[in-house]
């Protein structure tokens, strides 16, 4: 047992960590830039920042009564779990990620990736890494953009909600859900696209999944991303008619496990990932 | 370490679609051509030996190495695929620049072999353009300078002359060439025979996912024994000279060349042939100004092995 484990720590101290690392960032580097510096790329934007958008219109043509902001922060919340998460960084998510190894699949360009000296599994991870940070920076100034828009209008009394009060708390809560859907939803979408041709059908039934979740027997609804992150919403959205399936509260998790269920459901999802690409052949005609 | 190519046994079906079955050969340093019609298997051999697909059955080593480790494998082996497709965007520049980034080197190392490949491909002045407006001729060169870029000691380059006009066909030989006589690998496919069977030290031949022959292009047409060699004889009295050599056994055909100068022969026995030309030529009956065999080439010997006529007309 002792000298299996010698020999693995041997092992992985002769690997060479320090061009992967190299390697893996100079991959996402130029994902990065394929992401976001691209035409294609302009309706996640618009995705991301039109709840921004509407505020914002609202924010000029509405006067703000000082005690609307408990409605406005309820609002905000809404617009979070109904939107961002059901929605904005759902398909935001489908975008980026199903695009980083199908779409060059489309594009007939993967080739020049697999025949560089990287290790497929650098490759992968070093594309996630990209389309994760593609998307938290999208959505996450998105959602920073929304919360000013909602709070500044109402000069004194916002600050003071934002700094003195709950605010900020909410902001970083909504900042690391932001986060957790980017990641969570970019595996799943980047292991589909290996899986599918055409991954949209499948991101459908993603989607259709995570909305009849809440009513599932607790053990399936481990299995989706959206009630993770149901469980670390700071501001609780009551719902009404269809709405009231996607808040259903079946089983109280704290937040912390919640984070680390998401985090090891994307480890999981990461892992089989990997092996896929092991064994992904480049055969296009039929891709 | 091992300077050779290796397949043992290798077969690669697609689902039901045969591929290549049961591949076996092993190719020393030098210019090896694989030569077979469309879907004969030449890509799925080139995809094979660099991983792009995976073997169903059988061994692949790359001078010892196997693809799946990517880190040293990539480093000695360049592979021109003949996909005609690049990352949107990117100039000639970047593109060369983006690849060698990949391999860990520092910027200006990647700078100077980016320009350096550029250079040998005649490509230095259109780097700064992108590729989408690139013609199809440049965008082959610059995959071929992608392949080159980072000095491998494997080049794999699948159709390479495609869609290159004579002049940049007559550099891109010349510098297939010059890889050559530096000791690498260079596997090359291509459906301009004439050209590269010029430069190739030998051939594999392929047809239906078998392989047919092997080796030194010479060597191969000496085993197609059933098929007499033509042999092309420049002359001023090309009739007298038919006459002459086709009056001996092994000599079984004669036909005159399309302008008149010339007589090709068919021989059955080479030497023997050669003989009786010195006889002829000793007598001073037929003034002999040029003798070169007209089907040991890589498309004569393929067509004889496939069953058609591969003789020069």
């Amino acid at each position: 047992m002792a000298a299996n484990a010698n020999a693995l720590t041997n092992h992985l101290k002769q690997q060479p960590w320090g061009l992967w690392w190299l390697q893996a960032r100079r991959l996402t580097r130029i994902e990065v830039r394929r992401n976001l510096l691209s035409w294609r790329a302009i309706w996640i934007y618009f995705l991301a920042f039109i709840p921004a958008l509407i505020i914002l219109i609202h924010a000029v043509f509405e006067r703000r009564d000082r005690f609307a902001i408990s409605d406005d922060t309820m609002v905000l919340a809404g617009i979070v779990q109904f939107y961002y998460i059901r929605l904005g960084i759902f398909f935001g998510s489908l975008g980026i990620f199903s695009r980083l190894i199908r779409g060059e699949m489309v594009e007939r360009s993967l080739h020049y990736y697999l025949l560089s000296p990287v290790r497929r599994e650098i490759l992968l991870l070093a594309k996630f890494a990209a389309g994760s940070f593609s998307a938290v920076l999208l959505f996450g100034s998105a959602l920073i953009a929304s919360f000013a828009l909602m709070y500044l209008p109402y000069g004194a009394v916002g600050h003071d909600f934002v700094f003195n009060g709950p605010g900020m708390s909410q902001l970083e809560a909504y900042l690391a859900i932001v986060f957790l859907a980017c990641l969570g939803y970019g595996s799943v979408f980047l292991l589909l696209s290996m899986i599918f041709r055409n991954p949209m059908p499948a991101a459908m039934l993603v989607l259709g999944w995570e909305a009849v979740n809440p009513v599932l027997p607790s053990i399936l609804q481990k299995i989706s991303v959206a009630s993770y992150l149901r469980h670390l919403m700071p501001v609780s959205v009551p719902g009404d008619g269809i709405f009231a399936l996607l808040t259903v509260e079946t089983e109280p998790v704290p937040g912390w496990v919640a984070a680390l269920g998401l985090l090891l459901l994307i480890a999981v999802v990461l892992a089989y990932s990997c092996y896929r690409i092991r064994r992904l052949e480049i055969r296009y005609t039929t891709d | 370490m091992n300077d050779r190519i290796v397949f043992e046994n290798v077969s690669k079906f697609y689902g039901e679609v045969l591929g290549v079955n049961r591949v076996s050969f092993s190719i020393p340093p030098g210019i090896t051509t694989l030569v077979g019609p469309n879907g004969s298997g030449k890509t799925t051999l080139m995809n094979l030996m660099t991983g792009l697909v995976q073997p169903s059955s059988g061994q692949i080593s790359v001078l010892g190495i196997g693809p799946g480790d990517a880190d040293a494998f990539f480093r000695m082996v360049g592979y021109c695929a003949q996909f005609d497709s690049f990352p949107r965007g990117l100039t000639g520049y970047q593109f060369l620049f983006d690849s060698l980034m990949l391999h860990g080197m520092a910027d200006y190392d990647a700078f100077r072999l980016a320009s350096e490949a550029l250079e040998r491909v005649r490509l230095t002045e259109a780097a700064g353009r992108r590729i989408a407006a690139y013609s199809k001729g440049m965008r082959q060169k610059i995959r071929l300078a992608q392949a080159i870029a980072h000095h491998p000691r494997v080049l794999v380059l699948d159709e390479p002359l495609n869609g290159l006009d004579p002049m940049a066909r007559a550099e891109s030989l010349a510098l297939f060439e010059e890889l050559g006589r530096q000791g690498m690998h260079l596997i090359i496919s291509s459906h301009i025979l004439d050209e590269v069977d010029r430069i190739s030290d030998r051939v594999i031949l392929i047809t239906g996912g078998y392989l047919i022959a092997e080796g030194n292009i010479h060597q191969v047409r000496q085993e197609v024994r059933d098929k007499p060699m033509q042999v092309l004889v420049r002359c001023d009295k090309p009739e007298l000279l038919a006459s002459r050599m086709f009056s001996v056994n092994h000599c079984v055909e004669a036909r005159l060349h399309g302008d008149g100068k010339g007589v090709f022969l068919r021989t059955a026995d080479i030497d023997e042939f050669y003989r009786l030309l010195n006889d002829v030529a000793i007598e001073g009956l037929v003034k002999i100004e040029a003798v070169a065999p007209a089907d040991d080439n890589a498309n004569a010997i393929y067509n004889y092995l496939i069953g058609s006529d591969g003789g020069a007309s």
